[in-house]
């Protein structure tokens, strides 16, 4: 052992220290390692920053700096001395902001409108929210009661039966069109050798079941008929088809022994629309009718869209399903149907519903403008949701459909109960971005001369009054923000959805 | 008490219920009778239907009136066409257009998407924030919107021809459009792209060879000089020895308008705009999920080969990340070509505003004129998505 003091390993001096490591942390270090880096990332930089600079400083010039506030017409929004650079012409948009927003609906209806979206607002808010109770009927309420109130609270009108009658008119007029069809059949073929007797066979066939069913129908009619002549056809329809529908509900689900609680969903279901009749006055003729060719502006563009939206539902499931049918006639008709809308141009829609569909209805027939584009965007929509659904239906595991047809359930118990559910909560984001895309694509209707937000915008061009340089740009601005509001909040909406429902996956 | 051995069940039975109903048997086939019997039913009351409406509206149907001479001019045709032409050539006219500004607005939205992507994915922070803003901002607005803003704002805005923007006094920017220099063939034309065809054939030629001397013996080969004289040289010699090629017909302003050149009709420029930078946002978001589904490892493991990020991106990257970008990215082309019916909106002379707009409303025969419109989508649609699988098809073929 020795003393370590006499070392001379051993250093007498502190190592002087060192300099700080780069900062890489903070402002300063922030722009270090992502901005400044290496001579291409500064080249970079200083581009990206003066375009950001042209663009931008413009803009806000333009918007806020140099814009005009207040004035009564063109006069304020034009530059007061040549020279002068004037900005947006807001005012121009204060003028046309009802335009924008409810087209040519009547000023002292517009009430109805606004009642409209105050109820949708409230029904679709709570079923956003993941955390709140009561979905399901939250969404009966939303995608079943609300289109309905919405038609009547928007159009007018009221009504002149309910279901019995409904059902009896529907029913006999098939009927009354397949007993027509078999006549023509019958009389038609007399003439070819060998097709000729067939076709009269099968004409007759045809026509002997359409009588057989007119006589099951008999009772049906004669309800009605009475029904009809009743005082009050209406509230008489109405007591009819809940008594009918509540004995359906009571045998169908097996009496006293299923308990209480279908008969009660079932007769609370009936007093909301009793409810709603005698509120809204449907029996006696409802609100004024509003013609659908005075609606415009964000109204249609939001009624297209829902309308689109909750139409193309049913469509999609029911093609979704079918695309994945073991019926082999089936599979291949929803496979057909599906590329076809899938390959076409919604814009050749909109003009198939517009000029084709009304060669299609019965002589005299016509059909609202508005309801043809609707029927057309719900084809076209329904074709994409099917895609959507289908990819939701192939990630539900096998296991989830044998399990349930172990338990005993039917094919429709096992879809609508086990798979659809299921596959739905998984294609919640496709859905939303497939409203995010029909949502823009109402924009399309303009084209076949109906006045949404982009139409209106369009048609407010033209007026004389507010014709300055500016005029345009500042149009653009507005329905650009109101677009952007509603899809960019959407598709952040998608992304929280996807987010949530892939939280077990992260880490 | 024995037991009898059951009876297989019958074969042909079984067949028979296949081939009747599927898998689901005697109930398939009740309801496939059943789905049959409501078709022809809506079937028929279509055809009545439409026939009583037909014969109410005395239009005759059928394709008689292609024949007929369509009276009205074209802005914009591809093949000579005059207003004493008949139905059929304003079909073909119309087509064309469409396939003009689809091929045009694929070309661009697929530069500028991949330079967006690129942009978004880059480590400079603000380029990366910038590309995203355009993305997200350009996706959030109907391409209807885009295209009425590029069109009635944005080219409406520009000078007058007297006043136009131009460049070396040979292009021409107004709101008439833009006007260019239109080349005239001379007789040393066709020497001149003799030339250029043998030169960049033999560019191809050399760049194999290179590539195969570098795989078998390692020997690297400039190619760049030789290419760049071939292609360069060849032409320029071509064109000294039989003089100049083409000769331009320089656009004057003669009155209110320009004279002479060759003109792009406004509505062709907002709409090639308006669908290539909207189209380019949704591939730009496609390139990006691909290049960010290549495996982090081959990026890293190019850098330590010593490769510049740029070839790490060109060489192994985007090779791998291409095998998922292409479905989609069809799928976008496809899109696009679809959208460019938007062009009714602004007059553009496509398929859908010329065919299906001005000559359904001359003639009333919407049956024909829209089933032939959807049925040239449908056409393009299926050919697409046949050559999609197909190459899917190789692809896994390939992968083993």
């Amino acid at each position: 052992m020795s003393d370590t003091n006499s070392s001379a390993f051993v250093r007498q001096d502190l190592v002087p220290e060192r300099a700080a490591p780069v900062k890489t942390t903070g402002f300063v270090g922030f722009l270090r390692t992502r901005l400044f880096n290496s001579p291409t990332n500064i080249l970079i930089t200083i581009v990206s920053a003066l375009l950001l600079w042209f663009i931008v400083v413009p803009a806000l010039r333009f918007a806020l700096v140099d814009a005009v506030w207040t004035g009564q017409d063109r006069t304020a929004c034009l530059p007061k001395n040549p020279g002068d650079v004037v900005g947006a012409c807001w005012p121009f948009i204060q003028a046309k902001f009802s335009q924008f927003i409810y087209g040519f609906y009547p000023e002292q209806e517009r009430w109805r409108v606004n009642l409209t979206f105050i109820l949708a607002a409230i029904l679709l808010l709570p079923l956003l929210i993941p955390r709140l109770p009561a979905k399901g009927p939250n969404a009966i309420l939303f995608f079943l009661a609300f289109p309905v109130v919405a038609f009547f609270l928007l159009l007018g009108g009221g009504l002149d039966g309910l279901g019995v009658t409904w059902t009896a008119g529907l029913l006999s007029g098939f009927n009354d069109s397949i007993g027509e069809g078999g006549r023509k059949l019958a009389a038609g073929g007399g003439t070819a050798a060998v097709i000729g007797p067939l076709l009269w066979a099968l004409g007759k066939l045809i026509v002997l079941i359409s009588t057989l069913v007119s006589w099951v129908l008999l009772p049906l009619t004669w309800l009605r008929d009475q029904i009809q002549a009743f005082g009050r056809p209406v509230w008489a329809d109405f007591v009819a088809t809940a008594v009918i529908v509540l004995g359906l509900v009571f045998w169908l689900s097996g009496g006293a022994r299923a308990g209480w609680r279908p008969l009660i969903n079932w007769f609370s279901i009936f007093a909301g629309i009793g409810l709603v009749i005698a509120v809204m006055g449907l029996d006696r003729g409802g609100l004024p009718i509003v013609d659908t060719r005075l609606w415009g502006g964000l109204l249609v563009t939001l009624v297209v869209s829902v309308t689109g939206i909750v139409a193309s539902m049913p469509v999609g499931i029911a093609l979704a399903l079918g695309r994945r049918s073991t019926i082999p006639l089936i599979r291949i008709f929803s496979i057909a149907f599906i590329e076809f809308w899938r390959g076409v141009p919604l814009i050749t829609v909109l003009f198939f519903a517009t000029y084709m569909l009304p060669l299609f209805v019965p002589t005299g027939f016509t059909m609202d403008g508005l309801m043809r584009a609707l029927i057309g965007i719900a084809l076209f929509a329904g074709a994409y949701q099917a895609e959507v659904i289908r990819g939701g239906l192939q990630a539900i595991p096998r296991g989830q459909g044998e399990a349930a047809s172990a338990l005993g359930l039917s094919w429709a118990k096992t879809t609508a109960l086990i798979v659809m559910p299921q596959a739905l909560r998984h294609v919640i984001p496709g859905l939303v971005n497939s409203f995010i895309a029909l949502f823009k694509d109402t924009s399309l209707v303009s084209i076949v001369a109906l006045f949404d937000l982009l139409g209106s915008l369009r048609a407010s061009f033209s007026d004389p009054v507010w014709s300055t340089p500016t005029t345009l740009f500042t149009g653009f601005a507005f329905a650009g923000i109101i677009y952007f509001v509603f899809c960019f909040g959407m598709s952040r909406y998608s992304l929280f959805v996807e987010n949530r429902l892939n939280a077990h996956r992260r880490n | 008490m024995a037991i009898e051995p059951r009876q297989p069940p019958s074969q042909f039975v079984a067949k028979l219920q296949r081939v009747l109903g599927g898998r689901a048997g005697w109930s398939g086939f009740v309801v496939q009778i059943l789905f049959v019997a409501v078709l022809a039913w809506i079937c028929y009351e279509i055809v009545a239907n439409a026939r009583a409406n037909l014969q109410a509206q005395r239009i005759t149907a059928g394709f008689g009136f292609l024949a007929n001479t369509a009276g009205f001019d074209v802005s914009q045709s591809l093949i000579p066409y005059s207003g004493s032409d008949s139905y059929t050539r304003v079909f073909f006219v119309g087509l064309l257009n469409t396939l003009l500004v689809s091929a045009i607005g694929i070309f661009f939205a697929t530069l500028i998407g991949f330079f967006v992507a690129l942009g978004r994915l880059s480590p400079n922070w603000l380029l990366s924030r910038i590309s995203g803003g355009y993305v997200e901002g350009v996706r959030n607005l109907p391409l209807l919107f885009q295209i009425l803003f590029w069109y009635l704002a944005v080219l409406a805005a520009l000078p007058n021809p007297r006043q136009s923007i131009s460049i070396f006094d040979s292009v021409f920017l107004s709101n008439r459009g833009l006007v260019m220099p239109k080349p005239i063939g001379t007789p040393g034309f066709e020497p001149f792209v003799f030339a250029v065809l043998i030169a960049i054939v033999a560019t191809i030629a050399l760049w194999r060879y290179s590539r195969r001397q570098l795989f078998q013996s390692g020997k690297v080969i400039k190619v760049w000089p030789y290419a760049l004289g071939l292609l360069i040289g060849l032409p320029l010699l071509t064109a000294l020895i039989f003089g100049a090629p083409v000769t331009f017909e320089i656009p004057a302003l003669k009155g209110f308008n320009f004279a002479g050149g060759s003109r792009v009709i406004p509505e062709f420029v907002a709409l090639t705009l308006a669908l290539s930078t909207y189209t380019a946002a949704f591939i730009a978001e496609i390139v990006r999920a691909g290049i960010l589904s290549v495996h982090k490892g081959q990026m890293e493991a190019g850098s330590s080969l010593g490769l510049q990020r740029g070839s790490v991106l060109r060489l192994i990257v985007i090779p791998q990340a291409m095998r998922v970008i292409l479905p989609p990215l069809t799928n976008q082309y496809l899109n696009l070509t679809k959208n460019s019916s938007l062009a009714v909106a602004i007059g553009y002379p496509d398929l859908v505003s010329v065919f299906a707009g001005t000559t359904l409303s001359q003639t009333g025969q919407a049956i024909e004129i829209i089933g032939v419109t959807m049925g040239v989508y449908l056409l393009i649609s299926l050919v697409t998505s046949a050559i999609m699988s197909f190459y899917g098809w190789r692809i896994g073929r390939s992968m083993g």
